[in-house]
């Protein structure tokens, strides 16, 4: 399992080096100097030269890749260029908001999917079965930002359950918080949950299949408890790959909801910062979302080692 | 034929017919203004009513199939044409360092989510229909290099590779001659999937400003729109929306539908 972790480790670390020197070269490309992108075309070309010096573009290439993920390292992030406050600042602002909501449409989406996966199974080939069925259909085929507008609609213009966008902010109470998430969260949390039940089901049928299935029936469980105690446990592992993935796609996927709900996130930022050219900001938003994925799949892969002995070897 | 084929079929070819018509003939200019016939429901003059400019929802929902196919189609064949390489020879050279060079770099870019894409795609090129395609193409890469890939994994076991093999084929040959065509049947499949996934990446994209921009009209644009008019007209976020659905919703009962009829296995189980 040691030498197993070890070379996983590696191979995370290379991927992250690998992906911040993509994220960076790109970027680098990108035509138009920040510098007099801030201070328009009349300004004179001494004033460029001592803004991109004050902004640390005049050093070499290399040096500013160094410097930016050698920051990184230590949460340093680097100054923004428009507002000249710390990245990481701004960044940990706004993932305030959205961290919970990826995780609050985490939940969910669990709850929602783990329960009708699990039914749809225990019902095969019968009219509940068929139910979920359909409606995952329709839930992995509804947009999840027109399902935001569709719910505004019904609950927030019709009904004035919810506000139709905004955030309390957490100094008001985490319920006035979470209620202003709530909305977004479920919108986040739709496709997801319909994938997650697909993929419950699935694996809860495979396991039902197997000996040990029939062995419990035979040694006297009823099928519910059968299925409790032996099915929806081993069911389990793929399922939980399955979140382990879908976190860093509701990290992604947040970002368009939060536009739906005018949520100050990590979304906001970043579109902001493309508009106003201010690309370090780009630049972290990206890395983190990057970095998210990749160490999620990380751990991902440990805890799957680590319930199935059989990978470890293969490895 | 299953039901799901026949019924996914039928919903995408009514799309596809929409978007070809569109080209020749709709009920209004889809660009013409009308401000006078702003924001009027559905009635018999105009089916779909019509939108803050007046103009005509209809001829803008059959022009906008056109954005959402092409973008997803094209998506499409970067990710077979350029994934499907891939997989064979990472497959025909299982263990080199080719194959672990071409699944760490599909590792790589599966850590890149299709819109993670198209936000550094814009930072540097600015926003269009065309970014978009190149963001959702790159997410397919992986997607195609890795199932085939996998499937001509176990393809390589079988003996008519082996007989092939006897026979002095180079692994190249044998990768198109005999992995490719037994291969082909998912990757339709598959191509049917990522198909629906790309028309819903488009509408994402094109809703937060990223992918087509006016005046090309495209879904994710009109819900963009709608967004603040969605409380006095909400027919202009209905229709768009409606359209998205019964697309992908098309799409993947056909994928499904494909699957099981591709699948010998599948149908000698069935019989």
């Amino acid at each position: 399992m040691l030498r197993y972790s070890l070379k996983r480790l590696i191979s995370l670390v290379l991927s992250l080096v690998v992906a911040s020197l993509v994220i960076f070269l790109v970027i680098e490309v990108a035509p138009g100097d920040p510098a007099s992108f801030m201070l328009g075309i009349n300004a004179q070309p001494d004033t460029v030269a001592a803004l991109r010096s004050e902004l640390g573009l005049d050093v070499p290439k290399w040096q500013r890749y160094l410097d930016w993920a050698g920051g990184m390292l230590i949460g340093d992030f680097g100054t923004s260029y428009t507002y000249r406050t710390p990245v990481s600042e701004m960044i940990a602002d706004r993932l305030w908001v959205s961290l919970p909501l990826a995780l609050f449409a985490l939940t969910i989406s669990t709850l929602v999917a783990f329960p009708a996966g699990i039914y749809a199974a225990s019902r095969r080939g019968r009219a509940g079965d068929a139910a979920v069925m359909g409606a995952t259909q329709l839930g992995v085929a509804i947009p999840n930002f027109w399902f935001a507008m569709m719910m505004v609609l019904v609950f927030a213009i019709n009904l004035r359950w919810f506000s139709a966008g905004g955030f309390a902010g957490w100094d008001k109470g985490i319920l006035a918080g979470l209620h202003s998430l709530t909305l977004p969260a479920i919108s986040l949390a739709l496709p997801q949950a319909a994938i997650l039940a697909r993929v419950m089901r699935s694996s809860l049928l495979d396991i039902l299949g197997e000996d040990f299935m029939r062995t419990a029936r035979a040694k006297g469980l009823s099928r519910g408890q059968a299925l409790w105690r032996h099915g929806v446990r081993n069911a389990l592992i793929p399922v939980l790959t399955i979140i382990g993935l879908q976190f860093s796609f509701l990290l992604a996927g947040a970002i368009i909801i939060e536009q739906v709900f005018y949520l100050p996130g990590l979304g906001r930022l970043v579109f902001q910062a493309i508009s106003s050219r201010d690309l370090i900001v780009v630049e972290s938003v990206v890395m983190l979302l990057v970095f998210s994925v990749i160490t999620v799949n990380f751990v991902v892969d440990l805890a799957y080692a680590l319930v199935d002995p059989r990978l470890r070897r293969r490895s | 034929m299953t039901r799901n084929l026949l019924l996914g079929a039928l919903l995408s070819m009514l799309v596809l017919l929409m978007a070809l018509v569109s080209f020749v003939w709709t009920p209004y200019d889809h660009v013409a203004m009308n401000i006078p016939a702003k924001l009027q429901p559905p009635d018999a003059e105009h089916w779909l009513g019509t939108d803050h400019f007046g103009r005509d929802m209809f001829s803008m929902i059959m022009v906008g199939a056109r954005t959402s196919i092409a973008v997803a189609l094209v998506a499409v064949g970067i990710g077979m044409l350029l994934g499907v390489p891939l997989g064979l020879a990472a497959a025909a050279r299982k263990g080199s360092w080719l194959d672990e060079v071409i699944m760490r770099g599909n590792d790589l870019v599966f850590a890149f989510p299709s819109l993670v894409i198209a936000i550094l795609i814009t930072a540097v090129l600015g926003a269009g229909a065309v970014n978009a395609i190149i963001a959702i193409g790159i997410f397919n890469i992986p997607v195609f290099a890795r199932i085939t890939r996998g499937a001509a994994l176990s393809l390589w076991e079988r003996d008519f590779i082996l007989a092939a093999r006897v026979a002095g084929k180079s692994g190249a040959r044998i990768s198109f001659e005999h992995i490719l065509p037994n291969v082909m049947n998912l990757l339709i499949v598959q191509g049917t999937i990522q198909f629906s996934l790309g028309i819903l990446a488009e509408a994402g994209l094109s809703y937060v400003g990223l992918g087509a921009q006016p005046p090309t009209p495209s879904w994710g644009r009109m819900l963009a729109d709608a967004q603040t008019m969605v409380s006095i007209a909400p027919h202009l976020a209905l229709v768009p929306g409606v359209a998205i659905v019964l697309t992908v919703l098309g799409l993947n009962l056909m994928g499904d539908g494909l699957r099981d009829y591709l699948d010998p296995r599948l149908r000698v189980s069935r019989a």
